[in-house]
């Protein structure tokens, strides 16, 4: 049996109040119980006693025939016992409560399959008719929103090179001479934690193993980590092994670039000075 | 003012008195003598609005072409009619405009290598690769070109800025998790993309010709002359020579201003491609 949406159940209940109906029984109906309680003027019922009758007569004529499951049938014939017991709200008989919703009273020519004279409204999923979307998403326009963040950033970035450009002169030594071998000659600053790596292994292993099998982790991260979450608490592990990995970089940068001087002898530069060119 | 009435000449003859329009106006026959420059306004604005050029320019949903009033409508309008505003989709997930959250380094990235472009292309005209001039060039640029020191200072700059801009992205997109499924691909391709901005700074590294960069340089390339097996060919390939000279400095000044720029913006093309393929950026923690 289809579930029937929370809302429309609470709809249904409440307006069985309204009525002072009984409101236990009836709550897990498959069928839109309410569909005269959803509009407030409901849509004028047939005559109560001519809407019911012939349908009453039908389901009771001929039960083994029907194609109307049992427990509909038995709560239809409760239903009527009520509404003969004294309840006199007319819309009730309509669409207010009963399990079957009587669309149009009975023509004599039209009947349905099963020699029905009536409908039933049932509650269909949306996503079993129609394709739904799994989930509305919080979104906002790139027009403004994000353009004007990208625009502010690149003002900024613009202006803080520009004045800094315009400060720090971009260094030129003196014109390259392959007589005169600079002491200490350094690699750029990206590279220097290569360099310093040199003064541990043999070159093969510093300059060429190591970045290669470390660019290759990073690039393989995605299908070495399984671990499905984004939430940092389960991703421990991960974390600290990226964390460990770019701080023993960044100390080789550091050593690199402004612990080494001559000879590419271990300095402190606070009191050998920096032997450092970007 | 006066131009307005200079634009719509034509349209003022054809009310009666063009000439008096100017002159009404300097003598304060106030608000009558603005509302026919405001008409004569209006008139020329639907002229070239209506116009074939105008019209050809501006694609149908253009903002230039109907103006634009604030509505979702439009809003979307204005990104899709838009070459790169065209790189993004016309709405986002509201956390992805957080700047918290990306810190704007994948697009400072990519703005930091427009940038680069075009002072690069500022500095090609007055740089010779080769060992006899390339110095001496960079010496003129300072000293004799008008912002030639600007320039060059803020190319310097901004490369290395890059390789940092592009680095911390990568780290911030590391803790996000953002490389798990689906992006995994996208994050390959994003090492690719670091591996090039570490080439394209290092090629640039030798073009001075300086004490600096000519040491710098040999340093980083004996390194690679370590690879196993092929390790001769490779320096080799990528000296010219057996030595740093000439050869090198062309080969990579041919590297570094055209084949690497090249392969960067074709990966970077399908980097972008994939961030909205693979639907936008990723979830907040």
């Amino acid at each position: 049996m289809a579930e029937v949406p929370e809302h429309l159940l609470k709809r249904s209940q409440e307006r069985r109040q309204a009525l002072g109906l009984p409101t236990d029984g009836d709550a897990e109906t498959p069928v839109a119980a309410d569909g005269g309680g959803a509009t407030p003027p409901p849509p004028p019922p047939p005559p109560t006693g001519g809407g019911d009758t012939p349908a009453a007569d039908d389901a009771a004529e001929e039960p083994s025939d029907s194609r109307i499951p049992a427990h509909l049938l038995a709560r239809s014939k409760k239903r009527r016992t009520t509404l003969a017991g004294g309840e006199d709200a007319p819309e009730g008989g309509g669409g207010g409560g009963t399990a079957t919703a009587v669309i149009a009273p009975p023509v004599a020519g039209i009947t349905g399959p099963g020699g029905h004279t009536q409908r039933l409204l049932t509650v269909v999923k949306s996503g079993s008719i129609q394709q739904t979307r799994a989930e509305a998403q919080d979104k906002v326009h790139t027009w403004p929103h994000l353009v004007v963040i990208e625009f502010a950033s690149m003002l900024i970035m613009t202006a803080a090179l520009t004045i800094f450009s315009a400060l720090v002169r971009a260094p030129l030594l003196g014109l390259a001479d392959f007589n005169r071998t600079p002491n200490p000659s350094k690699a750029p600053w990206y590279f220097l934690g290569l360099q310093e790596l040199l003064t541990m292994f043999h070159p093969m292993v510093a300059g060429v193993t190591i970045p290669g099998v470390a660019l290759g982790l990073i690039a393989l991260a995605p299908f070495i980590d399984k671990n499905a979450s984004i939430k940092p608490t389960d991703r421990k592990f991960a974390i600290a092994i990226f964390t460990l990995f770019l701080m023993m970089w960044a100390v080789l940068v550091i050593i690199g670039s402004f612990f080494r001087g001559p000879g590419f002898n271990f300095v402190f530069p606070w009191n050998d000075g920096i032997f450092f060119e970007l | 003012m006066a131009k307005g009435n200079g634009n719509g000449s034509s349209n003022g003859s054809a009310n009666g008195n063009g000439s008096s329009n100017g002159s009404a106006n300097g003598n304060g026959n106030g608000s009558k003598s603005r509302a026919r420059v405001g008409a004569v306004l209006e008139k020329t604005d639907e002229k070239i609005r209506g116009s074939q050029a105008w019209l050809a320019i501006f694609r149908p949903g253009s903002v230039y072409r109907r103006g634009y009033t604030d509505s979702p409508r439009n809003r979307s309008y204005v990104i899709m009619n838009n070459v790169l505003y065209h790189l993004h989709p016309v709405k986002v997930k509201r956390h992805a405009v957080k700047v918290s959250y990306t810190l704007c380094l994948g697009g400072l990235s990519f703005f930091l290598f427009m940038l680069l472009t075009v002072t690069g292309i500022f500095l090609m005209f007055f740089y010779r690769p080769t060992a006899t001039s390339a110095w001496s060039d960079i010496q003129t640029l300072e000293t004799a070109v008008a912002f030639g020191s600007l320039v060059r200072n803020m190319h310097r700059w901004a490369a290395h800025l890059m390789v940092l801009a592009v680095f911390l992205h990568m780290c911030r997109v590391f803790y996000h998790g953002a490389y798990k499924s689906p992006r995994e691909f996208n994050w390959v391709i994003g090492v690719i993309l670091l591996t090039l901005t570490l080439l394209l700074s290092f090629t640039g590294y030798l073009l001075p010709w300086d004490q600096l960069a000519l040491w710098a340089v040999t340093v980083g390339t004996n390194m690679m002359g370590y690879t196993p097996v092929f390790g001769g060919s490779v320096k080799y390939v990528l000296l010219g020579s057996k030595e740093i000279g000439n050869d090198t400095l062309l080969r990579w000044y041919v590297l570094h201003v055209l084949l690497f720029p090249f392969v960067i913006v074709i990966f970077m093309a399908v980097h972008f491609w994939r961030v909205r393929k693979d639907g936008g950026i990723s979830g907040p923690l």
